[in-house]
This record gives structure tokens, sequence and C-alpha cells, in this order.
């Protein structure tokens, strides 16, 4: 083990998240300490309104917690700017969420060229990498088509090509099979899976169906704004 | 990273070609329909003021009647006579110039083309007054006007009908009872407000008098033309007029005037002021119709700001800086505003082109104008386009995505 994997990959403490102000004000995050390692594959579950989702968006850096302090490979995230957290995910996250959230009227491959454009990257090595992303979630046909061309499981394939494209050490995945059948289910847990143990991508995603989360080693399950329980994997 | 946004907005645009399409056109309209109008208005402002100037500069023209256009104001009411314009001339020193005019409408006969024409019979000082200038051949002078010389001087609508494409000068033309040579061309004045200005015949008042029409009356001048000495205030030169001629006429004090001034300058400001008022009324007109090209645009931004909060919220997860996606919009309404502003500009000089022509006023590209509906749209579209962009941008990215 190096130096550097030492560290845990994120930690939280005492993170708390309130929506809205006096009477109106509700508490989703009531104080949660996490530690996530390298190279995990997390499940976190919970009832509807159990702030699982507002945590995974937190973690994400889509949104600002209230309070508590967050360190994402060293970094004092409650510290940065608007700017600064952008260029975090640029650089280090990478999302998936329930609703796809594809540009629309944009090809797959532009959708999965738009992150690397914003890293500066030259065209020919973005059709490049495009193509390896797309290829390796088993789409290296559906180049041109938009999102309305495609289904449900394609397109939620596109938004994964999307988020590996440019290798992110962490990929959050938001219910990613909520609005997919069984059998598209499968198939894109199997390629989350193997990013997870081929590539060593760390996985955190929010689900509340058990059979998802199987897939997953490690799984936290929060009600009520705190963690109820945190099923490590038997080493 | 402007290029970048740049790109990534101009993709932007080909991929709502609708959207596009509807933000220019608003632009456009507004930009064709406000220059159209500007550069209309003041080329008829400046086609008004030539036609006015071409009477003639610092003229008055003294009509018997109570009042310019009353026509049964003038009925009964005599005319002037040749020492009424001797006397003005002599007493008053601020006329520069002075010609008794006596106008008849007699038939012109030129081998096998007849005419009837309006002949004026006046002094050779009234092709200075009324800024004749010669196309061919000469002017009458006092020599003729003394002898009473039958000769004339025509105007080009008279040349076309009688001569068609020959040359007149030397030609003998029938004037009422009289045979007449045509010594001069007129120099083309072109069409006024009050008519063809080339259709004329101009002889000697002695000529007219005695050898076309017989003299009738010593009351013969239906009108005296006068130009003053310039930078002569015309109120007063008026007043004074106006104060001799009573006397000449015998008119008590309780007696209207039975003559009218016409001072060229007053209507030549008169109308170019109501021109240019017209012109900004019509600027006005197009500024509304600028502006709800505008309120287009904006209706457009605000029905696809949800699809466009959505947009900026995947942008802002995926890495992109609020200052990125705003630049991108940025350049989007700035592209969009300009192609409609360019593209307006364009229209508006095809429509002014021809629209000139057709209702005959010259064409004068006026630069301000095209800068100003120019800069006016591109800011519209920027504001419009721009701003519902910045509220979304200044969302957290979650929140800018779960937009509805």
């Amino acid at each position: 083990m190096n130096a550097i994997s030492q560290f845990p990959l994120l930690e939280v403490r005492r993170l708390t998240k309130t929506y809205g102000i006096g009477d109106a004000a509700f508490q989703a995050l009531k104080g949660i300490n996490l530690t996530i390692q390298r190279g995990e594959f997390v499940a976190i579950m919970g009832p509807s309104g159990s702030g699982k989702s507002t945590l995974m968006n937190v973690l994400g850096c889509l949104d600002t917690p209230t309070s508590g302090s967050y360190i994402y490979e060293g970094i004092e995230v409650e510290t940065l700017t608007s700017e600064e957290r952008s260029l975090l995910r640029r650089y280090a996250l990478g999302f998936i969420f329930q609703g796809f959230n594809l540009l629309a009227r944009t090809s797959a491959q532009e959708n999965v060229e738009l992150p690397l454009l914003y890293r500066g990257i030259s065209r020919k090595v973005r059709h490049e990498k495009a193509f390896a992303a797309l290829t390796s979630v088993g789409l290296p046909t559906k180049f041109a088509s938009t999102p309305g061309e495609l289904s449900g499981g394609q397109q939620q394939r596109v938004a994964i090509a999307r988020a590996i494209v440019t290798e992110p050490s962490t990929l959050f995945a938001d219910e990613p099979t909520g609005n997919l059948d069984s059998v598209t289910t499968r198939e894109v847990m199997e390629i989350l899976t193997r990013l997870n143990v081929d590539r060593g991508i760390t996985v955190l995603m929010v689900t509340h169906d058990d059979e998802v989360a199987a897939s997953a080693r490690r799984k936290i399950v929060i009600k009520d704004g705190i963690i109820e329980s945190d099923t490590k994997p038997s080493v | 990273m402007i290029w970048n946004a740049f790109a990534i907005a101009v993709r932007e645009i080909g991929r709502n070609p609708t959207r596009a399409f509807l933000t220019v056109l608003g632009i456009f309209i507004g930009v064709a329909a406000i220059i159209t109008m500007v550069t209309l208005g003041q080329g008829a402002t400046i086609a008004v003021k030539a036609q006015i100037s071409s009477l003639g500069s610092n003229l008055l023209t003294l009509r018997p009647g109570a009042g310019f256009g009353s026509r049964s104001a003038s009925a009964g009411v005599p005319n002037f006579t040749e020492k009424d314009a001797d006397s003005l001339g002599e007493q008053i020193a601020s006329i520069a110039a002075i010609a008794p005019v006596r106008t008849a409408s007699l038939s012109t006969i030129y081998l096998h083309n007849a005419r009837s024409s309006t002949v004026t019979g006046t002094t050779p000082i009234y092709f200075q007054i009324s800024k004749w200038n010669l196309a061919d051949g000469r002017f009458f002078n006092e020599a003729d006007l003394r002898s009473g010389s039958a000769v004339c001087v025509i105007g080009n609508t008279v040349r076309k009908e009688l001569f068609d494409t020959g040359n007149p000068i030397g030609e003998k033309i029938r004037i009422g009872r009289a045979s007449c040579e045509v010594i001069g061309l007129l120099a083309t004045k072109g069409q006024a407000g009050m008519g063809d200005q080339d259709d004329t015949i101009i002889v000697p008042l002695s000529a007219l008098q005695r050898r076309m029409i017989g003299k009738t009356s010593s009351h013969d001048i239906s009108q005296i033309s006068i130009s003053a000495h310039d930078g002569t205030d015309s109120i007063a030169l008026i007043a004074e007029i106006t104060t001799l001629m009573r006397q000449r006429r015998n008119l008590q004090s309780n007696q209207d005037n039975n003559f009218n001034i016409f001072d060229t300058r007053q209507i030549a400001e008169t109308l170019g002021s109501t021109t240019q008022l017209m012109t900004m009324l019509l600027a006005a007109v197009a500024g509304v119709s600028l502006l709800v090209g505008g309120i287009g645009i904006m209706n457009i931004m605000l029905v696809s700001v949800t699809e466009r909060t959505r947009e900026i919220g995947i942008r802002l997860a995926i890495g992109a800086t609020a200052r990125e996606v705003l630049l991108q919009f940025l350049v989007e309404a700035v592209t969009l505003s300009c192609v409609g502003g360019l593209v307006g500009i364009l229209l508006a000089i095809a429509l002014c082109a021809s629209l000139a022509r057709i209702i005959s006023v010259p064409f004068n590209f006026n630069l301000q104008i095209n800068l100003i509906a120019f800069l006016f749209s591109a800011a519209v579209g920027v504001i419009f386009g721009y701003t519902p962009a910045r509220g979304a941008a200044r969302l957290n990215p979650i929140d800018a995505l779960r937009h509805e």
C-alpha cells in the first residue's frame, strides 16, 4: 500500500442539511458521520424522504451542506467556491441519474464528449475516448443516435459512458435503475460492477431496490436523516 | 475558453433551429423596420427641401386674394399693375429683385403638335428670382422686353411634347395669336408638390400683352415675384410690403387685405419640420416593433427556460463552471442577435433602395441609424437571452437539474 491510499477517499463529520427556514424548515440530514475508502462499492438505502439522495448530492458536490465537514481526497470541500466545486466535479467525479439527464437532440457521441470538451481535450482524442466509453457500455453502434431514439436502458448506458469517459475516481449513481425494467437493470448493474472491479472506480449508489443493492459490497441504511445501519463486507 | 464557448454555442443554436429562427426573426423585423422608416423619412425630408429650394429661397410671391389656397376670396379682387411692382422695388430697400408676372393659358402649336400651355409673361429678372437655369440657348433680355420681341423660353415638358427629340432652339411655335421663336430651353426642375414645374413657357411680358392676347387692362399682373437680399428678416419685409400695397390699393383700415404674400422660406421651414416630425413618428413606431420583437424573444427564452435550466444543471453537474455556462449563453445570444441585426440591415437597404425609387425620394445610407438599430437589437437579444440563464447558473447544480 502506498502512502496516499492510507487516507480515506472521503470523510464526512456531523454533516447536516436543512431545507427552508423558520417553521417550514426541514432537516434532511441530521449529523452524518461516514468514511469511504477507495475502490468501495457502496449502496445507500432507505425509505423515501430519508435523506439518502440529499446525502449523495452533498457528497457529489451537487449540493452544499448546511453544516459539518467534508473532506474529499484531502480537500476540505466546504471551503471551496462554487467554481472550485465545478472543477472538482470535472476532474474527479462522475454522475448517473435516475432520469438519465442527457442533453436533448444531442447525439450519444456529443453527450459523451461533453465533459471532455470542458476539459479542453482535442477533437481527435475526444472521439477516441467517446468511442471507447460507448463500446465499454455495449453501444458501439449508437454514436449518432439522440436520446429520443434510444431506449431507457440505452440512454442510461450513454449516461454511464459520459460519467466514466473522464476516468473519475468516484462514480455517483442516484437510483440508476429506477426507470428501467429488470433485464436492463441487470445489464446496468453488470456494467457498474465491472467498472468497480476492473477499473477500481469507487461507486456510490442510492437505491431502494434490495436486488440492486446486492451488487454492492457495503450497505448503508439511512432513516430520518441519520445512518441507521452500515454493513461492511466481511473481509 | 471563449473559443470553446463559441463552439458549444454554435452547436447549441444548430440543435434548436426553430428557437434560433424565431429569435433572429424578432430582431430582424425590428431592425429592418426602424432603419427603413428612418431612412425613407429622411429621404422625404431631403426631397421636400430640395423642391422648395428649387422654387428659389428668399422668395416672396404676391398674389391677389385674401389667402393662399382660398379661391373664392380672390374672386372679383383686382390684379396688380406693373406700377405696383415698380414702386415696391423702388421703395423697399431689402428687395433684391422684383418681377411682375402675367400668366395665361394659351394654345401652342408646332407643326402638327398642339397643346394648351401655361404661358408666363414677365421680365428678364424673373429667371434669376425663380432660379431657372438654361439647358440650351439664352434667356430673353431687356432689349427683347422693350421691343416686345416674339421670343420664348420653354420648359422641358413643353419641348418633349412639341418637339419630341428634336432641337427646339431657333424653331418657331405659335402661341395664341403670335408666331414666336424659341430662344432658350430651361434646365429641368422636376415634379414639385405643386405640379410639373417644367410644363412652362416664359415670354417677355410686353410680347404676351401686345402680341399674344392683347392688353386688356392695366390691372393685368396676376403675380409679383420678389427676392429679398440675403439675411433679410422676411417677417419685417412682409409687413413693409403689406403696408405699401394697402396704400396702393386704397384699402381703408377696416378692410382686410385683398392680396396675400407667400413666403417660400417659411413654407420650407414648416414642411421641413413637418417631415422631420413624421420621421420621428415613424422611428417611434419602428422602435415599438423592435420592442415587440424583443418581447417575442423574451417569450421564446422564457418558454425554453425549463429545458435550458435543466441543460445548465447537466452542464454544471459534469463539471462546467457557472462562468463557462454563462459565456456559452452570452455567445449564443450575441450570435443570434447579430445575425438578426445584420439580416435586418441587409433587408432594410434593399427595401430602402427599391421603395425610395418608387416614391421618388433620394436614398442615403444613414450609418448612424444603422448602428443604433443594430446595437439596440443586440442589447435586446443579449438582455432577454442572457438574463434567464444568469439566474439558472447561480443555482446549485441539483436545483437546476430538478427544475420543473
